[in-house]
């Protein structure tokens, strides 16, 4: 639930949602006598040639991921702000199992490896390697989930809960709604690959890959400095 | 002739005149069928026309207007006379929450919304925005949030905690009915509506513009549309950090904003207002982007210094973050932070004051043509400009640590909402009525309209500041004789001025209501340019056709209508006119696009919109209901991912080469 | 990249801010896979080496600030060569480091107001 606002209602929609400039191009625009422009823009419904050239689907990931800053931000910030105050439990230093987050940050760093060597996979139009690679993103991101679930249990055992202090609260919320952006992306990659074997991709196949690509990263990048800020420094 | 081609029927797909093989509906999942029904209340729901969302958002968001205005009725009755006992100071704290976030979240910005929404795409002379499915989700989110929020009212009480909801007054102990539950998640539902609408606007301004509008060569209404969506694009998520961490405490046992539990209250107070700020000109923006539009028509004269109006809406948008704890100033942030926030408020004074420059300098000189548009947007100028000087005394902190909490800081924002945001709308309403309806609104009753609001304002508002300077606070819910002083400053006098006015303020709303009404009934029809406008949007049939125009334009020049009319001599200046509407639109239509695609309708946005709120009642009442909920929203993303924006080729009637093509009948 | 592809080269080529990505017939945006592969290397190497400065006893400062530059340089690698960002249109850029700056300003200030970067 936590996280229905940001990442499901929004990720998955502009993959498709802007008109496809092959389709749009596929209608043969007979009686624009006048065309001229490089750039021009026939907005028919959805151009087939944009104003500014670029695509509608990449602009629209690229603000939403701006966006997503603001959010993660201000997690961070609370984060930041409550890291001290953990009366009631072991303090950050004692709990964090610096061994274990190390690799699991490793196993998502080497994540978006396979992503972008998925994307160019699918830029070549190559569709066995693109569902191989995608396959083992997810696998990878499934790994880094499994071992977050790992370590909140260990805490909770250890005797840091949701509720506990302010620096349990804002501890789970922060790493929780990474894990969640994680999972919807797992989710994202396997419903892709499922709907690449079944060739079922509406609009630009490779561009979709390369949209679940970018919000993937990004995903990797909020962990990079999850992992600097929250585990590497002490409080 | 352009045709528009729908996507055909099963019926005339098996039995009509064209080539049957080659229909055949596209499906998503495997099931279901495209909705196709251009008539009837599902050509409605389903649509993804920009046109039709835009006028849904104007109707609903009217509709919260009235709700909104009621309440705000009832707190004026309360407090009309001495010991009121219209309500109690329960039902008084809801009242004044439910009417600030009504006003705010489910009038002014989906109203703005409206406006954009239906007049972005025909500015920039497109046929729809970049993702018309997301445009249509948009409106269910904040349709269904909306809804949502407001049956708190039945399910145990609405939100008590004022708009801006102070911990810790949100917190269980204080609060302890469901109502600000209902508020949080009603906010996130209709924040999911701002941010798709943000990129969704950006996308299109940035993409979709015709041939040869360079961004200075926008109407200055998208100007200020797009940086109301950069602001949306980067305060959604701040506020929604925000609200979750409140859901958080309020239903999961978190603790955030407790300061028993060791936790900084301040923390809600700067996540709301680096958020609420930026929200403030979300909420005045739009309508200086209208009243720019409509000063230079009636004046007519091009908008004085268009660039710097252009760059202080931006400059206004950006110095608009780093502002936001002057909200603050009473709460103790220290000498340093107080000082420096204090400077930056003062400094956001200039842009604006070059917009107040600007408006006044193109009405300098110019043929001024007295209509109810024009009307309010002078109006606009002038109560606008009356909040703005409150609101300077504002940034001075020893100033506003004296008018904190007063009713002073009610006026102030009154002015600058009212006064600002609201009378530029109806300026809009006025302008814009007989293109998005094809009828004249009467002057006379719009001149009423005009007339009773203004009157009606400042007697409403204009008190509140001798009663916040006497020391009224905000949000009490009774007053004593004992302490309403005498004299010029009895606040008895002034508290029974503010409640007169404001039903007369609201006449004057219900004469806009009224002129609705006769206007659809026997309301003359509207030329296609009633008023000799500027902007590309005019440039369309009253109301436009659905895909807008029959050719896409193109622009070589700001105000390029205008210039089609009309050509100034170099030399000596004067302007001659060399064409008319009905010659540039004969011309248009000659030079018809054959065949184009329009983007289908479909049903997954408002199913996806309406898993939301399942959950949200799921996370109040039932966690199971909430699976329910989320089952929705997978369903309806998985659906909507598989669908192709346009339907496929196949779908449509094969094009003819034959030139007397004809429109399609329209499939019901 | 198909259809949209050649789209996008095509005109964005004609445009001045872009004209010098033209030039490289964008191949996979610059990057082969054989570059991803070292990228992702150094990643590591980075990732190791932060992790390594959190057992050494260093004073605080200079540990702060390596860590902390060892974070940007990983985070900026990532988006400018996983994400394409460097070969890409500028706008991109600007839409996401807009949202990026924007964050840790207005996140800075408020954390400072708690004081929260002051010494003790």
């Amino acid at each position: 639930m936590a996280d229905i606002a940001i990442p499901e209602s929004t990720d998955l929609i502009p993959l498709d949602d802007a008109v496809t400039p092959a389709a749009a191009d596929a209608h043969g625009h007979g009686d624009h006598a006048d065309t001229g422009h490089g750039d021009s823009g026939h907005a028919d419904s959805g151009a087939h040639a944009t104003s500014t050239g670029l695509s509608n689907n990449k602009l629209a990931m690229w603000m939403f991921l701006g966006s997503e800053c603001l959010l993660f931000g201000g997690l961070i910030s609370t984060y930041m702000l409550y890291r001290g105050r953990h009366a009631g439990s072991p303090s950050p230093s004692q709990l964090y199992n610096l061994p274990l987050t190390s690799v699991s940050s490793f196993v998502l760093l080497m994540s978006s490896l396979t992503m972008v060597l998925a994307v160019s996979a699918a830029q070549r139009g190559d569709d066995r390697n693109t569902s191989t690679w995608l396959t083992v993103t997810a696998l990878l991101g499934a790994t880094f989930v499994g071992a977050q679930v790992f370590e909140f249990t260990e805490f909770y055992h250890e005797g840091l809960g949701f509720t506990t202090n302010l620096f349990g609260s804002s501890f789970y919320t922060l790493t929780g709604f990474h894990g969640v952006h994680v999972t919807v992306g797992i989710i994202m990659l396997m419903a892709l690959v499922g709907i690449i074997n079944r060739s079922k991709v509406p609009g630009n196949k490779a561009e979709v890959v390369e949209m679940i690509g970018l919000y993937w990263h990004f995903v990797d990048i909020v962990w990079i400095v999850i992992f600097t800020l929250v585990y590497l420094i002490p409080s | 002739m352009a045709i528009v081609e729908r996507p055909v029927t099963p019926a005339l797909a098996r039995g009509g005149p064209s080539t049957p093989a080659l229909v055949t509906p596209s499906s998503a999942l495997g099931v279901f069928r495209r909705p196709v029904s251009s008539t009837g209340w599902r050509s409605w729901v389903f649509t993804v026309d920009h046109k039709k969302i835009g006028i849904m958002y104007g109707v609903v968001a009217f509709s919260f207007f009235i709700v909104g205005g009621v309440e705000a009725l009832m707190i004026r009755l309360q407090l009309a006379m001495p010991n009121g006992k219209i309500l109690s100071a329960n039902a008084y704290n809801q009242m004044f929450t439910m009417h600030a976030t009504t006003m705010i979240f489910l009038f002014v910005m989906p109203t703005a919304a409206a406006f954009s929404n239906y007049l972005v795409p025909l500015q920039i002379g497109a046929r729809d925005v970049a993702f018309p499915r997301l445009n249509a989700f948009g409106f269910w989110c904040f349709l269904f949030g909306g809804v949502f929020l407001n049956t708190a009212w039945f399910l145990g009480g609405a939100s008590d905690t004022g708009w801006f909801a102070y911990a810790p007054n949100t917190s269980v102990a204080f609060s302890p009915s469901h109502g600000v539950d209902f508020w949080a998640l009603g906010l996130l539902i209709t924040g999911i509506a701002s941010l798709s609408g943000a990129i969704n606007l950006i996308v299109t301004v940035l993409n979709m513009r015709a041939p040869g509008m360079s961004l200075m060569k926008m109407p200055i209404f998208t100007w200020m549309v797009l940086v109301v969506q950069f602001l949306l694009l980067f305060a959604i998520p701040v506020i929604t950090v925000a609200l979750f961490l409140l859901i958080f405490q309020r239903d999961f046992g978190a603790a955030f904003f407790s300061v028993d539990k060791g936790a900084d209250p301040l923390l809600w107070q700067h996540l709301f207002w680096i958020f609420g700020h930026p929200e403030v000109y979300i909420l005045v923006l739009p309508s200086f982007g209208i009243v720019s539009e409509v000063l230079p028509v009636f004046s007519r004269k091009p908008l004085f210094g268009y660039k710097f109006v252009v760059f202080a809406g931006a400059a206004i948008g950006f110095l608009g973050w780093g502002v936001w704890a002057h909200h603050m100033f009473a709460s103790g942030l220290g000498p340093v932070s107080v000082a420096v926030f204090s400077v930056a408020t003062m400094a956001i004074a200039l842009p604006t004051g070059v917009k107040i420059v600007n408006w006044t300098m193109t009405l300098w000189g110019g043929k001024l043509r007295f209509t109810t548009a024009m009307m309010f947007a002078i109006g606009l100028i002038l109560e606008f400009t009356i909040g703005g000087l409150s609101g300077v005394l504002h940034s001075v902190s020893p100033s506003d640590t004296q008018q904190t909490d007063t009713y002073f800081v009610v006026a102030h924002l009154h002015y600058v909402l009212f006064g600002g945001a609201v009378f530029g709308l109806f300026a809009g309403f006025y302008y814009w009525w007989p293109k998005v309806f094809g009828k004249m609104l009467s002057e006379r009753l719009g001149k009423w309209n005009f007339w009773l609001m203004v009157l009606g304002m400042n007697m409403t508002f204009g008190p509140m500041h001798i009663l916040g300077l006497q020391g009224q606070p905000r949000r009490m819910q009774i007053w004593t004789n004992a302490r309403a002083g005498d004299g010029f400053f009895n606040g008895a006098f002034w508290n029974l001025v503010a409640t007169i006015g404001s039903f007369i303020l609201a006449l004057g709303i219900f004469m806009f209501i009224l002129n609705v009404f006769r206007t659809t009934r026997k309301g003359a029809a509207a030329p296609g340019d009633p008023w000799d406008a500027r902007s590309l949007e005019w440039m369309t049939t009253s109301p436009p056709q659905e895909h807008n125009f029959d050719t896409i334009p193109h622009v070589h020049a700001l105000d390029d209508f205008f210039h089609r009319k009309y050509e100034e001599d170099e030399e000596t200046g004067e302007i001659t006119q060399v064409s008319n509407y009905e010659e540039i639109m004969h011309e248009l239509h000659d030079k018809a696009d054959k065949q184009f695609h329009m983007p289908s309708p479909s049903y997954w946005p408002v199913v996806l919109a309406l898993g939301l709120p399942i959950i949200a009642y799921g996370v109040i009442f039932n966690r199971l209901l909430a699976v329910f909920g989320a089952a929705i929203v997978m369903f309806a993303i998985f659906g909507w991912s598989l669908e192709p924006s346009v339907a496929d080729e196949s779908d449509y009637e094969p094009p003819s080469d034959d030139e007397s093509t004809k429109e399609l009948a329209t499939i019901g | 990249m198909s259809t949209e592809h050649v789209v996008v080269t095509e005109t964005g080529g004609s445009h001045d801010a872009v004209a010098r990505d033209a030039d490289h017939a964008e191949h996979e945006h610059g990057m082969t896979d054989k570059g991803y592969v070292v990228i992702a290397a150094i990643l590591a190497a980075f990732t190791a080496a932060e992790v390594s400065l959190t057992y050494m006893h260093l004073p605080g400062w200079i540990f702060m600030t390596t860590l902390l530059t060892i974070m940007a340089i990983k985070f900026a690698m990532v988006v400018s060569y996983f994400m394409h960002l460097k070969f890409d249109n500028k706008i991109f850029t600007a839409l996401f480091y807009s949202g990026l700056f924007l964050a840790i300003f207005v996140y800075s200030a408020a954390l400072t107001t708690f004081h929260f970067f002051s010494p003790g």
